[in-house]
């Protein structure tokens, strides 16, 4: 055998990602030291996720408000254009994703891309609800008085939303997307067997704008994360989409303890099916203004 | 101006540079996806109203190539209507974003045809440009939430035709929506500004739009009529003069033709003696100078509180002074060229008409540049309501000021027109704010501000202002048919 055929022969050996944890706009791994192991639908190996602790669930809580001021306070408009710019660097990303969803859900290429694309337009959906969900559910009441009152929708704060279990990264996306269209920060706990692509989408969020903080992403063990999050008192919502039913109960009396808005798991047969306004409702306040007009008399003008 | 008295004023020139666009010799229709002669083989030119150079020669529709683009839009709206709204965003976003990455070749190329000064194409119109359709692609998938029944269809074929004063923005306020609620369009720029129009064929092309979903058609008048009366028009929207409005409105009595009318305004802004005076007075400026005047809700009436006249006119007058005149594609210029000379002789037969019936003309130290079309900022007083320079639009840098003692009096000045466009209200009282623009029948009431636009916020007229609103989510509704 020549040197050449050798060569040709040897098989380049890939390199391995390390999947970090995304929090505050850095990519550190979880404070506990831990991973756990992530395989595909048929075993085999993937890759070690960190597995996340009460502590660093506390630092994304600490990061995710820290952040409410900014992002609460862009314009609709900004938030739009942010939420769009998403979509288009996942656009470009659609071969990484399209590989990771087949691997972690068990589906063929084909099926994957359907996901991965549906999840695209998604972000493309709400990038066009932020500036609308205000004309949609605010406005004007004709109080029987002489005042002006303006009833508008504002974002309720930092929300926990426990991405589902089944659907990596459609199903993640249109649980955490609303959450932050409308002004939320977020802490979105990975699906506990699927995490891969909830991390690599922070490594999207990290370059589209999105200041640091507006979502964290943790992974590990669901019911471990949660705990702490349905109970810290600086966390105003909490989206059980990927709790099970006896967690989800579990996570909403916690939860009562500082009167969280908590979103029960809803059935969901189809993520791809187009969605309605409720998961950006759940997580807002209603604000109502009241301010005298005062009167001209009974003069004025009738033209 | 700042140009003749030496003062702490003086700028070197600050040009911005011509070269980021490059303006073809000629241009076509654009029809069907291309770019394509008149039936007629008919042009006419387009220049520079800041310097009277041709800027291209370009092809000129008449009724034949209105049916041509009606039919290619008629064509088109079946599969474009059919399309899933998701599909219709994209499109639309894709628009915005091409938008935002060559605004600053289309705001120097909309300076160019305009007249109106960079500051105003860089800082205004394009980022609005941009705003409108990234606001309408997001409707597009999110009709059935729009407050007009759960699955409101499109209204088919839409005849546009707008004005120069804003060119891309009016084209933008008119296609965004129409192409987000499914319909396709016609739209006829005006004779002066068809540059901007024509680069949006292209951004069209770039963003792979379908052929026939939009048309341009330079032209005139007789264009725009032809478009108004095509018996497949679906949907007439104009912005323009009242004069013109009316006539559409003849035009397609008896028809099923949906119709919506942007026209004329003689805005008031009404100054109380509570007024902060320099943030007032900055409004006043950018409320009657903003674009040369050249704008439908224009404040051109100055209604100010007997009280503090001398005072409010004095510092007005003190800040006229500082504007500045000329090149508009000098970054420091405020006041830019009037559109065309058509416009300004206009401007000049009311300007004298107001003098002659005894009004006091004032106008600050300015030199005008020897070619090219230009007015100087120019405010009456001794103004009463039956003068011509308080009653009729004169679409230019001229302000008229009237006074008033009480609030009745001041809304009853102010209403006193048959336009409905915009007003203005100057108070640290918010009550009073509220009470009066409660009692003003006008469209977009600006308080402690003035000409101030988003593409979510409606805008439109009462009266002889047209009706039908533009932006926000009701502006869906003249491109949805919700009976």
């Amino acid at each position: 055998m020549s040197d050449k055929t050798d060569k040709t022969e040897q098989q380049r050996l890939g390199v391995f990602k390390t999947y970090k944890l995304y929090v505050g706009g850095k990519f550190p791994r979880s404070e506990s030291g831990r991973v756990y192991e992530v395989t595909d639908a048929k075993g085999k190996w993937l890759a070690n996720a960190p597995q996340s602790s009460r502590k660093d669930a506390r630092d994304a809580v600490v990061a995710a408000r820290k952040a409410f001021g900014g992002w609460s306070g862009a314009t609709a408009y900004n938030r739009g254009q942010i939420l769009y710019r998403v979509a288009e660097m996942l656009e470009g990303r659609k071969g990484q994703f399209v590989h990771e969803v087949a691997d972690a859900e068990g589906l063929s290429k084909s099926k994957a891309a359907e996901q991965v694309e549906a999840t695209i337009d998604r972000w493309v959906w709400y990038a066009g609800w932020t500036d609308k969900i205000a004309q949609v559910v605010g406005g004007g009441n004709p109080v029987a008085g002489p005042y002006f009152n303006l009833s508008s929708p504002e974002p309720t704060g930092v929300v926990t939303v426990l991405a589902p279990q089944e659907s990596s990264f459609l199903g993640l996306v249109s649980v955490l997307a609303p959450v932050i269209a409308t002004g939320n920060t977020a802490i979105v706990i990975a699906s506990e067997r699927a995490p891969l692509p909830a991390l690599s989408l922070g490594e999207v969020l990290a370059t589209s704008d999105v200041p640091g903080g507006v979502v964290n992403v943790l992974s590990g063990r669901t019911a471990e994360i949660a705990a702490p999050l349905a109970a810290h008192q600086d966390v105003n919502a909490i989206d059980l989409a990927g709790a099970d039913d006896v967690l989800a109960k579990e996570l909403e009396i916690a939860a009562a303890d500082n009167l969280k808005r908590v979103l029960r798991p809803q059935p969901v047969d189809d993520w791809t099916a187009t969605p309605g306004t409720d998961r950006m409702t759940a997580f807002l306040e209603t604000k109502t203004v009241w301010h005298p007009t005062g009167s001209l008399g009974a003069s004025g003008s009738s033209y | 101006m700042a140009s003749t008295t030496a003062s702490a004023f003086e700028y070197a020139p600050a040009p911005e540079s011509r070269s980021v666009v490059d303006i073809a010799p000629s241009y076509g229709l654009f029809i069907d996806g291309e770019f394509t002669e008149a039936a007629d083989g008919k042009v006419f030119k387009t220049v520079s109203p800041s310097t009277e150079e041709v800027l291209s020669e370009i092809a000129q529709a008449g009724e034949a190539d209105v049916d041509r683009a009606v039919r290619a839009a008629r064509k088109a709206f079946g599969k474009w209507s059919a399309l899933p709204g998701a599909e219709r965003a994209k499109y639309l976003f894709r628009i915005a974003r091409i938008i935002q990455e060559r605004s600053r070749e289309l705001a120097v190329l909309e300076t160019l045809d305009n007249g109106k000064p960079i500051k105003e194409t860089r800082d205004a119109d394009l980022p609005l440009v941009a705003a409108h359709f990234f606001y309408y692609a997001g409707w597009a998938d999110k009709l059935d939430h729009a407050g007009f029944g759960a699955d409101p269809k499109p209204l088919g074929v839409a005849g546009q035709v707008i004005p120069w004063n804003f060119p891309l923005l009016m084209l933008a306020w008119k296609i965004a929506p129409a192409l987000a609620t499914g319909n396709t369009v016609v739209l006829k720029p005006a004779e002066t500004t068809p540059l901007s129009a024509l680069f949006f064929a292209d951004v069209c092309r770039q963003a792979g739009l379908p052929r026939g979903v939009v048309n341009i058609l330079p032209g005139y008048g007789d264009a725009g009529a032809a478009l108004v009366a095509h018996p497949d028009v679906n949907k007439v929207a104009f912005t323009g003069s009242t004069a013109v409005g009316k006539a559409i409105a003849r035009q397609v009595a008896g028809s099923h033709k949906k119709v919506t009318l942007e026209l004329g305004g003689k805005g008031a802004n009404i100054v109380f003696d509570d007024a902060p005076i320099d943030q007032a007075v900055e409004g006043i400026v950018s409320g009657i100078f903003f674009n040369q005047g050249q704008v439908c809700c224009a404040g051109s009436r100055l209604l100010v509180q007997e009280s503090i006249q001398d005072e409010l006119l004095e510092s007005l007058k003190r800040r006229l002074a500082t504007l500045r005149l000329g090149d508009p594609l000098d970054k420091n210029t405020d006041i830019g060229a009037i559109n065309s000379a058509e416009q300004l002789s206009r401007i000049t037969s009311l300007v004298e008409q107001g003098e002659a019936e005894g009004a006091e003309r004032w106008s600050p130290a300015c030199e005008l540049p020897t070619s090219g079309y230009w007015f100087a900022p120019t405010l009456f007083t001794n103004v009463t309501q039956a003068h011509t320079v308080a009653r009729d639009e004169i679409f230019g840098p001229v302000l008229s000021v009237l006074s008033f003692r009480t609030p009745e009096e001041a809304v009853a000045k102010a209403n006193n027109t048959p336009y409905g466009l915009s007003a203005g209200i100057w108070t640290e009282k918010g009550s009073r704010i509220l009470a009066v623009a409660s009692k003003l029948r006008a469209g977009v009431i600006w308080s402690n501000t003035f000409n101030k636009f988003d593409p979510t916020s409606p805008f439109g007229g009462y009266k002889e202002s047209g009706f039908g609103r533009e932006g926000g989510r009701h502006g869906l509704e003249a491109y949805l048919d919700v009976r």
